[in-house]
């Protein structure tokens, strides 16, 4: 048992070594297909990213009357914040409202001052994680036992933005998921071709191992290995092709998407990201393998 | 020991490669088979390796019905025989040594008894010096011996040789056929098909003409008539 696995490893190795031109041609193509993976695992990154910079920009605002104490506020925000719906609420203060407003508009400087002490602008901001929860939220705000307090929200208002970027989010998403699964489905048909025609080119050899005597574990064994073993360098040469690569272009993706640290992400998953890669290229190595030898394997 | 019963190979209603073909062979003989192309010599020699399955008829090895042996025992089969043929089918990527030592990997020797039968039999074949050589950088006579060396290596029932001096001159033909008898004398049963008339006029042995599918002649010291 271990004499012919020791046998299948080291032929499967030998043939390795000694049919160097198609096992270059299989590492490079297997290479590709590993790029594209590694391409749709950063993709899928920004695309997240960018989404949450689009949803991080929707949220309902309640408002306040003027009689409305900051520490009830604190009250009903404590509340607020106890909705399963609701993602995060932040409490900005009359001050920091008005200062906000200031540097918006600094025009209205003297108005402000003309109403000092009698206009409060204090609100809570509350972000919910889907776009259908803000009605949920906005529901439990209409019948709160402290209803009282609320001068207005601007749910209403900005109902059709929030459900538009919602629905964009959303779009962007499953396009991603579908693009990202036809891209996976070519690249492993591009890899199988190549091991198949790899394979193919072995069938009189596959027919001189079966005239031999050799039981069909004993002949898909070393292409197996070989698969393995094209597989783990293709991993290998992808890495290395992706460390400058994803350095390099880093700063140019952050120009985009302001605060994504491409390069930051890739180091910090760098062995999740070297594990999908060897999975991928020694999965697609034995599968293709073990699909393409079947056929001649048959009699 | 091998017994061709009723045999018919049928490709298509046009083509009838066997046709109701029946003899037996014996332990440690040497039979030839001999016939223009296309009569249906190799087509035998692929039935009997269970590459093939007949359209009608039966083959038994040993008393057993070739054909009813399941896929996953068909190796164990065809350890029993030896197949040697006229374009050598040796494995490319692997070195003469290792053409003929996997024929003995294959059927789960040690390395020692690798080691030791791999070296007796290309001393056998005359070939100890070129071990290291792989096929590409072998001549066509060398490459034949290393098919034989690894025909022989596992001591096969029987050793089939599917026109194995097709592809050499004379001088390679007479050591490829000297190596044949010999392996013969020692016990191995030979079947040889070959439509090559001074090979067969010079062995003096037992020889099946095949016509158009069919046995016409079967005589023990045949001649290669046509």
């Amino acid at each position: 048992m271990f004499t012919s696995l020791e046998r299948i490893i080291r032929s499967g190795w030998i043939t390795f070594k000694r049919q160097a031109g198609f096992t270059v041609a299989t590492i490079f193509i297997m290479a590709i297909t590993i790029s594209l993976i590694t391409s749709l695992f950063l993709f899928q990154k920004i695309t997240k990213f960018s989404i949450s910079l689009l949803q991080d920009k929707v949220d309902v605002s309640v408002y306040f009357k003027d009689t409305s104490l900051e520490q009830d506020i604190l009250e009903i925000k404590e509340q607020i914040a106890k909705i399963p719906e609701v993602k995060s609420v932040e409490y900005v203060s009359n001050e920091e409202a008005k200062k906000r407003l200031l540097e918006k508009y600094p025009e209205l400087t003297e108005s402000l001052r003309e109403t000092q002490g009698m206009l409060n602008l204090a609100s809570l901001n509350i972000k919910a994680g889907q776009a259908d929860q803000y009605t949920a939220i906005a529901n439990f705000l209409e019948n709160a036992p402290f209803k009282n307090l609320i001068q207005k929200t601007d749910y209403y208002q900005r109902k059709p933005v929030i459900e538009r970027i919602f629905s964009i989010t959303f779009a962007i998403n499953r396009t991603g998921v579908v693009l990202s699964l036809i891209l996976a489905i070519i690249a492993f048909l591009v890899a199988f071709n190549q091991v198949r025609l790899a394979i193919s080119s072995s069938k009189e050899e596959i027919f001189i191992q079966r005239l031999v005597g050799a039981s069909n574990w004993f002949i898909r064994g070393p292409f197996l290995i070989q698969g393995v073993i094209s597989g783990f360098f293709a991993a290998l040469v992808t890495l290395l092709i992706f460390i400058p690569l994803v350095y390099f272009l880093s700063p140019k993706m952050e120009v985009f998407f302001p605060g994504l640290n491409l390069f930051g992400y890739f180091i910090g998953n760098f062995f999740l990201i070297f594990l999908i890669q060897i999975l991928t290229g020694i999965g697609v190595g034995v599968i293709s393998s073990i699909i393409a030898i079947r056929k001649y394997l048959k009699v | 020991m091998i017994r061709f019963q009723k045999i018919s190979k049928i490709y298509s209603p046009n083509i009838v490669a066997l046709d109701d073909v029946s003899f037996e062979i014996q332990p440690k003989e040497f039979v030839s088979l001999v016939g223009k192309s296309g009569a249906g010599k190799t087509t035998l020699l692929e039935l009997l390796l269970a590459e093939e399955e007949p359209t009608q008829g039966r083959i038994f090895f040993d008393n057993q019905d070739i054909h009813k042996i399941k896929k996953s025992k068909l190796p164990f089969l065809r350890r029993k025989i030896g197949a040697v043929f006229q374009d050598y089918k040796l494995l490319r990527f692997k070195t003469a040594y290792e053409n003929v030592a996997y024929a003995l990997e294959a059927i789960g020797a040690t390395d020692e008894e690798i080691r030791r039968d791999v070296s007796e039999v290309l001393e056998i074949v005359g070939l100890s010096e070129r071990f290291r050589n792989f096929p590409v950088e072998l001549s066509g006579g060398e490459k034949q011996r290393i098919a034989i060396a690894r025909a022989l290596v596992h001591r096969p029932e029987v050793i089939l040789a599917d026109e194995p001096t097709g592809n050499l001159d004379p001088y390679h033909t007479a050591g490829i056929m000297r190596l044949l008898l010999g392996i013969n004398e020692l016990g191995t049963t030979i079947i040889l098909a070959t439509h090559n008339k001074e090979v067969i006029n010079k062995l003096g042995k037992r020889v099946i003409t095949l016509e158009d599918g069919k046995i016409i002649r079967d005589e023990e010291k045949g001649r290669f008539i046509l």
